[in-house]
């Protein structure tokens, strides 16, 4: 099997999350390495959220909001 | 409405709520998503308990009288059962029918059954019989098979509904112009010629093309996109010769959204004057000129024809040059104008309510939201073309408008859930318990179920782990509860749907069963696993695993939070003297609670700057209803009046704020719930043009002064010239003051009413008369008034020639400079906010907008809220407008406050930040950081406060903290990183 980069997705409830529910609605197919974390607001998305998602081996961190 | 503790029946003739709004892309002049602000809103209406939404269905006839009306309404059938849909979209993917999409304006096809749109209110699917096939005689039962709620029913029929009603709101809104009307464009015709609301999708990512705009002729991206404005408005050959005031903004906002998808976009926009009228819009064209390289070019187009070769299409149209010019564009966008909403006319019959020539609400003078029948109100696009941000107010305004009718009646009963005790877990270790929702086979079909719930089982905590077909069916609820009760849990994991839908549901339930509802997680396995990995369940299975892993890793870190009702003041603190602050404060003191009047001059200047006036444009007088509203609040017992006072301290939260009110001689404390600031504005004091050097130099309110009281100054027909745009739209001050282009017309029409002879000249850059009031610019068009345009780059000059003046002027339409010989120099000088503004900011540590008047929470859907909740505006301190514009403002932040006051005690708490006051070093960080202004030093402690009642929870303050003293309860750290530490199914890694 191919590589498949581990990528999470901390995103805002208002926006990118209701966008990812969207995309659901849709049946928009995407790779489901993918994990979404909802936050309230991406203001509350804190550098050591960050970190803490590389030390547990996610390969990438997409911010949405 | 439902916030002022009335029950709400919502009549909408469509399959969801939402109207125009929800079909636009983003919104001027803040390029917000539309949907992003709208759908919230909807959902807060979906969810209140005092309001019922009928879908589909009509009024058919009204009888009774204010106060107790009887309302008859037609539904039609849906074929589907609301409250049993789910909003699946099973019906949808087996649907063999299709048609024309109506909210992508036919653009792209639907099925026959099928949701509106992803956000619609109500989320359940609708048959449109026309289009399907059991209807049209042929067998088919391919929805009825599988919708897994058994919601679809074909044999539904009209139904007759009666509800009784206090008060009528009637809120049709508006229709868009049907371009074909306007033949010499091409639309229907033309592939390539399409309307501004069909641009809209095309550039929305919920359109026909993903947000990628491509010409409906052959896919191809267009790079010459042409907008002709005023198609449908303006237009005396089509009857309509109002202006639809949105659509110079909305064209400038789809140029510049057009340029940033592709930046090879060349737009133009053919206009005949630039309308920015609102609040920031003056700013937003420049920006769309100077930035966003949109060519704007005043000119009259004639004609569109097309290259059939190329589906290209040129544009003729007059230049400023005065010649004929032509241009090929790739893609040409009809602005098109507003109408009322074709289902309005047959409403305003039905309800006995007069409408203009055009189909508009006729409302009785200065009250925008009433109609010609008591207890029947309107708002919206349906009283005049209009935006969003005053749709919004207005809505408010008729709200209040309807409370105050209804102020006697008794309020409604909130159906009030009886809840156990909440046990006490927060000592307890932690005991989960996982539900997995099948929803049908929505995600049963794809995600093994069994699988995960057997894997939730091994999960550190997690006592009890179970499957149901549907965990929102009230069977479910019923079954969860009594685990809860048997196993003792004390955390609960959902995994099924969105929360954003379904967490409210989920929480109840948890409430209903004596736990606190801050210790439910949701995992989302639906709309972001079964249905976005259909190809691939091993995959989406394991994924549902993870996802039910990352739900309990946090769920166990979970702690119940406390919302703590406090009591709310029940009076309101008004600070002003104008008639924004008397419309405010009789709106509030009629709905029955206590009003301080902090008058911040003498009684004599009550009305503020509409005092200084005598008539309106549409012609009805001042004075008289300012005395009428002056003689009421002096008389009224709710109402508190201090004169020539000032607010001199402001603390407390929502509900319960306090100041300190010194007036000659004495101070006093003050407790209120709420506040209203409307502390008006005035007119410029010009330095240019000779003003006050030379007595023949006026301002609009000198002259408006001098022609009711010294008429005779016409006899003799002297030439007036007026200059537009002073103080106003200047590098200095780069904004609209909005009422200057009517007030001059206003002006110029008394003067040619009291001797036609008389010279009127209007020196303008653009005449700016929106919405209805276009047609006083007619009439004094009509009626011999010269209007000369000139640039900024060359502005008029002006001599003294003894007793009159020598007026020099580029004319831009002639190419010429014009000589004038004014007897009379008249100066429309911009509205600026009055000057003790500054002063309140100070006090109640409110923001004030770049061109000093104060800044609202949001500019299109909260336009008279503060950030800070509590707090309130209306009027001139809000921006330059109209005293019924005005009138209408105080009205709607009355009711806003209203809804505060109308709650005897508020809930605060829950998920917002707190700040641990012995790690806080008061370095500010977090006061600079909030985007609403919450946090507050405390000066005794020395640290920072952030008021739970006002806290929004976004924990900005949280990231931004340096020494970590803020934690957003229900987003703490740990919180949040036990979520994240746990997505590698293998093993726990370590937090």
């Amino acid at each position: 099997m191919s590589y498949l980069p581990k990528i999470l997705a901390f995103v805002c409830t208002y926006c990118a999350y209701t966008a990812a529910d969207m995309a659901g609605s849709a049946r928009m197919q995407y790779p489901e390495s993918v994990r979404i974390v909802q936050y309230l607001c991406t203001g509350r998305i804190d550098l050591l959220h960050i970190l803490k998602a590389f030390e547990a081996g996610a390969d990438a961190v997409l911010v949405g909001g | 409405m439902a916030d002022l503790q009335r029950p709400v029946t919502l009549v909408e003739e469509g399959p969801a709520i939402g109207g125009l709004m929800a079909q636009l892309d983003k919104t001027f002049p803040t390029n917000d998503c539309a949907m992003c602000i709208l759908s919230p809103r909807m959902l807060e209406v979906a969810r209140h308990p005092l309001i019922e939404i009928l879908t589909l269905t009509r009024l058919t006839n009204l009888s009774g009288e204010a106060g107790d009306f009887t309302a008859h309404l037609s539904r039609r059938p849906r074929y589907v059962d609301v409250d049993k849909c789910s909003g699946c979209g099973e019906c949808t993917r087996v649907c063999p029918a299709r048609l024309p999409d109506p909210y992508n304006l036919g653009l792209s096809r639907a099925k026959a059954i099928h949701v509106p749109f992803p956000q619609a209110v109500p989320q359940a699917a609708y048959l449109e019989p026309e289009a399907c096939r059991v209807f049209r005689g042929k067998p088919c039962e391919a929805c009825l098979k599988v919708c897994p709620a058994g919601a679809i029913d074909l044999h539904q029929t009209e139904e007759v509904l009666v509800r009784r009603v206090g008060a009528v709101i009637l809120a049709p809104g508006s229709r868009p112009f049907d371009a074909r009307g306007k033949a010499e464009y091409g639309y229907g015709r033309y592939p390539n010629v399409v309307t501004s609301p069909e641009f809209e999708r095309l550039l929305s990512a919920t359109g026909p093309c993903a947000g990628h705009v491509r010409r409906p002729s052959d896919g191809t991206e267009p790079r010459r996109i042409a907008w002709i404005q005023c198609v449908g408005s303006r237009d005396a050959s089509l009857g309509r010769e109002y202006c639809s005031y949105v659509c110079c903004m909305y064209a400038a906002k789809q140029a510049i959204i057009a340029r940033e998808h592709d930046p090879r976009v060349e737009p133009t926009i053919f206009f005949i004057d630039f309308r920015a009228q609102g609040k920031g819009f003056d700013r937003y064209y420049e920006r769309a000129r100077e930035t966003h390289g949109v060519r704007f070019l005043r000119s009259m187009v004639s004609r569109v024809t097309q290259d059939p070769r190329t589906h290209n299409l040129e544009i003729t149209y007059v230049g400023e040059d005065g010649d004929l010019h032509t241009e090929e564009f790739d893609l040409v966008v009809l602005s098109v104008g507003l109408g009322p909403h074709p289902a309005a006319a047959k409403l305003a019959e039905v309800c006995g309510i007069e409408t203009d020539k055009y189909g508009f609400v006729k409302h009785p003078p200065f009250q925008m939201v009433s109609t010609s029948r008591e207890g029947i109100f309107t708002c919206g696009a349906y009283q005049s073309p209009k935006d969003i941000s005053e749709t919004a107010g207005q809505a408010s305004a008729a709200a209040a408008a309807a409370a105050a009718l209804l102020a006697e009646a008794q309020t409604g009963l909130l159906p009030k859930a009886e809840y156990p005790p909440e046990r006490e877990v927060s000592q307890e270790e932690p005991r989960l318990g996982v539900f997995i929702c099948h929803c049908g086979i929505n995600i049963a079909g794809v995600v093994d179920v069994v699988a995960v719930t057997d894997y939730a089982r091994t999960l550190p905590h997690v006592v009890h782990a179970e499957h149901y077909t549907f965990a929102c069916a009230t069977d479910s609820l019923d079954k969860m509860r009594a685990v809860i009760e048997e196993q003792q849990l004390n955390r609960v994991v959902v995994a099924s749907c969105s929360p954003r839908t379904h967490e409210p549901l989920f929480q109840e339930n948890l409430r209903k069963s004596g736990l606190n509802k801050y210790l439910l997680e949701m995992a989302n396995i639906r709309d972001q696993d079964s249905w976005v990995h259909q190809n691939n369940p091993a995959g989406a299975t394991e994924k549902a695993k993870e996802l039910v892993k990352m739900a309990a890793a946090r769920a166990a870190e979970l702690e119940p939070l406390k919302e703590f009702p406090v009591p709310v003041t029940q009076s309101a603190l008004v600070v002003g003297n104008g008639l924004a602050a008397l419309t405010a404060a009789l709106t509030i003191a009629d709905a029955g609670y206590q009003v301080h009047l902090a008058a911040l001059e003498d009684r004599v200047a009550f009305g503020g700057l509409a005092r200084k006036q005598h008539y309106s444009l549409e012609g009805h007088q001042y004075r008289p209803y300012i005395e009428h509203l002056a003689a009421r609040a002096e008389g009224h017992p709710r109402i508190r009046w201090w004169p020539n006072s000032r607010v001199t301290s402001f603390s407390g939260y929502v509900g319960n704020f306090r100041s300190t009110l010194e007036y000659p001689g004495e101070s006093r404390e003050l407790r209120y719930g709420v506040a209203i600031i409307a502390t008006g504005g005035v007119e410029y004091q010009p330095r240019e043009y000779l003003y006050g050097r030379h007595p023949r130099v006026l301002t609009q309110m000198e002259l408006e002064n001098r022609l009711t009281t010294e008429p005779e100054i016409v006899a003799e027909s002297p030439t007036f010239v007026m200059i537009q745009c002073v103080g106003s739209r200047s590098p200095e001050h780069p904004y609209c003051s909005r009422v200057c282009c009517g007030e001059a017309i206003k002006n110029a029409l008394k003067i040619k009413e009291l001797n036609p002879e008389a010279k009127v000249f209007i020196l303008y850059r653009d005449i700016r008369t929106y919405g209805l009031k276009e047609i006083y610019y007619k009439k004094a068009r009509d009626a011999g008034v010269r209007f000369i345009r000139y640039e900024p780059e060359q502005p008029p000059e002006v001599e003294p020639a003894g007793e009159a003046l020598a007026v020099s002027v580029f004319d831009q339409n002639l190419k010429a400079f014009i000589a004038l010989e004014a007897d009379y120099l008249v100066l429309s000088a911009a509205i600026r906010p009055h000057p003790l503004s500054s002063e309140i900011a100070r006090i109640f540590k409110l923001p004030f907008d770049r061109d000093g008047f104060f800044m609202e929470a949001h500019l299109k859907l909260r336009p008279l809220d503060f950030a800070a909740s509590g707090l309130f505006l209306c009027g001139l301190a809000h921006g330059p407008k109209y005293v019924e514009e005005s009138i209408a403002q105080a009205q709607g932040a009355a009711a806003r406050a209203l809804g505060i006051l109308a709650q005897k005690q508020m809930v605060v708490g829950g998920r917002v930040a707190r700040v641990d006051p012995k790690h806080c070093v008061a370095c500010l960080t977090c006061i600079r950081t909030c985007p609403f202004g919450v946090p507050r030093v405390n000066q005794t402690e020395g640290v920072v406060e952030i008021d739970p009642a006002a806290c929004q929870g976004c924990g900005s303050c949280a990231s931004a903290c340096p020494r970590k003293a803020i934690e957003v309860l229900h987003s703490r750290d740990r919180q949040i990183i036990s979520k994240i530490c746990a997505i590698e199914l293998e093993e726990m890694a370590a937090s």
